[in-house]
């Protein structure tokens, strides 16, 4: 009897723990996403959300049903394997309605991207330094960029 | 390129972890430290060091308050951080310490320093006036009981918190060694040593920070210092550093005899980049010479002002070393790369958001919050303006 008495400063402390644990759970309960944890870690919601958002990209076999000679260029060339959008950027617009002209392409910065040499790259994978190798000539001059590699009598 | 030498990737020239993540160690470490020192009090009863045991106790709350603000400031979403406790992720150990730290500030610190209190903030309550009389009232939660009994079972339960508080401030520190010492990418950081290092350390830096405020704020009241207990004090900072000395020691030597891949590179560094900070400031000044002065303090008989000099000299070489320690484990981990084929260089800014000005105010802040509580819940029985009336019973 006394004991409860006499320790029930204590209590008031569990008490007030116990208050805050409660508030703590209705918080929770508000700020908490109803679909967290649907399928795990995250917002379950959060997939249909970003499915729905707006495509950017068309890719490649959506651009060749139209560019066909492009693609027969490509094909051929040493670029067979780069994507078309990875040059001419995200072009959904323009393949849904091509009258949305896209951007022409600077090849002077777009280039370099891929190709300016870095001790980081493997050995084998084609790289210039830009300065030494066309002095700042927009590499379109001499590549053509849908079949790059120059052929016995090129321009250089 | 700017500061970088040899090869490096890309995404490791510029230090993503930065000054403040070197004072968040630091400061947890203070925490834990101080908290041990009043467990010695508390539980392995060491009579002697009781005149601190109120000081250590405020002192590991006012770090532990300031503690969370580095990492807030790094990562600069303060509004997200309730997320931890929202949504829990139990395997990420960064996460989990929100749950830590929250055990150990309210159900540790908080509880045990309130139980400690009790009595003194009931007569605080009836004695003061205005709003300081409200406060203290909300402290008491509304119970004014202070019967003997009652003083008994706080203490009681007071020695419980203390024993479970004691592998809490190893958890809250180990953990942070554990965060470096289990990442497997960085071989400066993977050792299982590092937490267990990173507990010893603490202790040491918090020992001694309680030593060197316990000697300040005692001069500065104009009171006489109890030497006893800063002998005491004194006496197991030198044992516990002799432990966190050795066992620095022994990683060491695994490192040296083991020389893995990176054993080259990381030698290089510390004894390019890191030479400073590492050699000269944590090994040498930060640690060999405290223990030396220790050392002779405990071989020799000297006056009581000589010893009171060494142990400031000694208390604040340890503040140096420790926190060399933990800038060299911080900054040093990112300045070699993963090829480790080169080195960058950590560029501190200065009135940024993780800037040296910040840095230097987290570092003041506890001290004033330290000085609130101290007006707050006066450590010392003798400055209290009242005479402690003798303990009502209950009704
Ligand atoms: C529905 C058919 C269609 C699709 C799909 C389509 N295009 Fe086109 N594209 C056109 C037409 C038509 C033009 C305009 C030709 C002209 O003006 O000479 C054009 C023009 C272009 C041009 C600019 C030509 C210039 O002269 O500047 C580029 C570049 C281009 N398309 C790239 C793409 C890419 C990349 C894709 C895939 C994301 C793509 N197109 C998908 C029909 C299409
Ligand atoms: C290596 C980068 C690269 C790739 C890959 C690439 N292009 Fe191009 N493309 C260019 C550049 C550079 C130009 C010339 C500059 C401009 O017109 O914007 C160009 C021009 C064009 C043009 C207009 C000029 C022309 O030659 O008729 C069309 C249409 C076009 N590309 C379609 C495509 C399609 C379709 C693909 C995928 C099959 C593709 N491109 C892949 C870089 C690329
Ligand atoms: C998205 C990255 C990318 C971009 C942008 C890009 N390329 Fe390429 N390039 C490649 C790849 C991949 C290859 C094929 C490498 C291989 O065969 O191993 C290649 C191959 C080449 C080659 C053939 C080298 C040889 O082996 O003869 C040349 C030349 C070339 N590119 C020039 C260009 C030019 C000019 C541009 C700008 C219009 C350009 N590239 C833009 C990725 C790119
Ligand atoms: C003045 C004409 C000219 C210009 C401009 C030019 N190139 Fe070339 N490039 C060449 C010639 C010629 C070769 C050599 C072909 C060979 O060796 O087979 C070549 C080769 C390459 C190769 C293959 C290198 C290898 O190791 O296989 C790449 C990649 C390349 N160029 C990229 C570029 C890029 C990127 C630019 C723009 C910054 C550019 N070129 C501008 C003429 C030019």
């Amino acid at each position: 009897m006394s004991l409860t008495k006499d320790a029930g400063h204590l209590f008031r402390f569990a008490f007030l723990f116990v208050v805050a644990f409660a508030v703590f759970l209705v918080v929770r309960h508000f700020v908490v996403p109803k679909s967290f944890g649907e399928y795990g870690h995250y917002r379950g919601a959060a997939i249909g959300e970003i499915a729905a958002r707006p495509l950017h990209y068309a890719g490649h076999e959506t651009c060749e049903t139209c560019h066909a000679d492009i693609l027969q260029m490509k094909k051929a060339g040493k670029h067979a394997g780069v994507n078309c959008e990875a040059c001419h950027g995200p072009l959904a617009n323009h393949a849904g309605d091509p009258s949305i002209q896209p951007a022409k392409l600077d090849t002077a910065v777009l280039c370099i991207r891929c190709h300016a040499a870095s001790a980081a790259k493997p050995k084998n994978f084609p790289q210039v330094d830009a300065d030494q190798h066309s002095g700042g000539i927009a590499c379109e001059t001499c590549h053509q960029p849908h079949s790059p590699a120059i052929q016995s009598g090129g321009t250089k | 390129m700017n500061g970088v030498e040899g090869y490096i990737y890309p995404n490791e020239i510029t230090l993503y972890w930065s000054v403040l993540i070197v004072l968040y160690p630091y400061i947890t470490g203070l925490v834990a430290g101080a908290f041990i020192l009043a467990s010695l009090v508390r539980v392995f009863n060491v009579k002697a060091v009781a005149p601190a045991y109120r000081l250590a106790l405020l002192t590991a709350l006012a770090f532990l308050l300031v503690a969370p603000l580095p990492l807030q400031l790094h990562l600069g979403h303060p509004e997200r951080s309730p997320e931890m406790y929202f949504t829990p992720h139990a395997t990420s150990a960064m996460a989990m310490f929100g749950f830590v730290y929250l055990w150990y500030l309210m159900a540790v610190l908080v509880f045990e320093i309130w139980l400690d209190y009790r009595r003194d903030i009931v007569l605080l309550s009836q004695s003061t006036t205005g709003w300081k009389r409200l406060l203290y009232r909300i402290m008491t939660l509304g119970s004014d009981n202070i019967s003997p009994r009652s003083l008994v079972i706080d203490h009681k339960v007071g020695w419980i918190v203390t024993l479970v508080g004691i592998p809490s401030a190893f958890i809250l520190h180990g953990y942070v060694g554990f965060i470096f010492g289990s990442l497997k990418a960085n071989p400066w950081w993977n050792s299982p040593l590092m937490p267990v290092v990173f507990i010893f350390s603490a202790m040491v830096s918090g020992i001694a920070a309680v030593l060197l405020l316990y000697m300040g704020i005692t001069k500065w009241r104009k009171m006489p210092i109890d030497m006893p207990c800063v002998d005491t004090t004194a006496m197991y900072l030198f044992y516990i550093f002799i432990l966190d000395f050795s066992l620095e020691m022994l990683d060491l030597i695994h490192r040296v005899y083991e020389a893995d891949e990176s054993f080259r590179t990381l030698n290089f560094m510390v004894h390019t980049k890191l030479y400073f900070s590492q050699i000269v400031l944590q090994m040498c000044i930060g640690t060999l010479v405290p223990i030396l002065l220790l050392g002779i303090v405990q071989v020799t008989k000297l006056p009581a002002l000589i010893r009171k000099r060494i142990y400031v000299v000694a208390g604040c070489l340890v503040q140096v070393g420790v926190f060399a320690m933990r800038w060299n484990v911080v900054i040093g981990g990112q300045l070699f790369s993963k090829s480790f084929l080169g080195y960058t260089t950590y560029k501190m800014g200065l009135v940024s958001r993780e800037g040296l000005l910040m840095a230097i105010f987290l570092t003041i802040l506890p001290l004033g919050i330290l000085w609130v509580l101290m007006k707050l819940l006066p450590p010392w029985p003798e400055k209290q303006h009242v005479p402690l009336p003798a303990a009502t019973p209950a009704h």
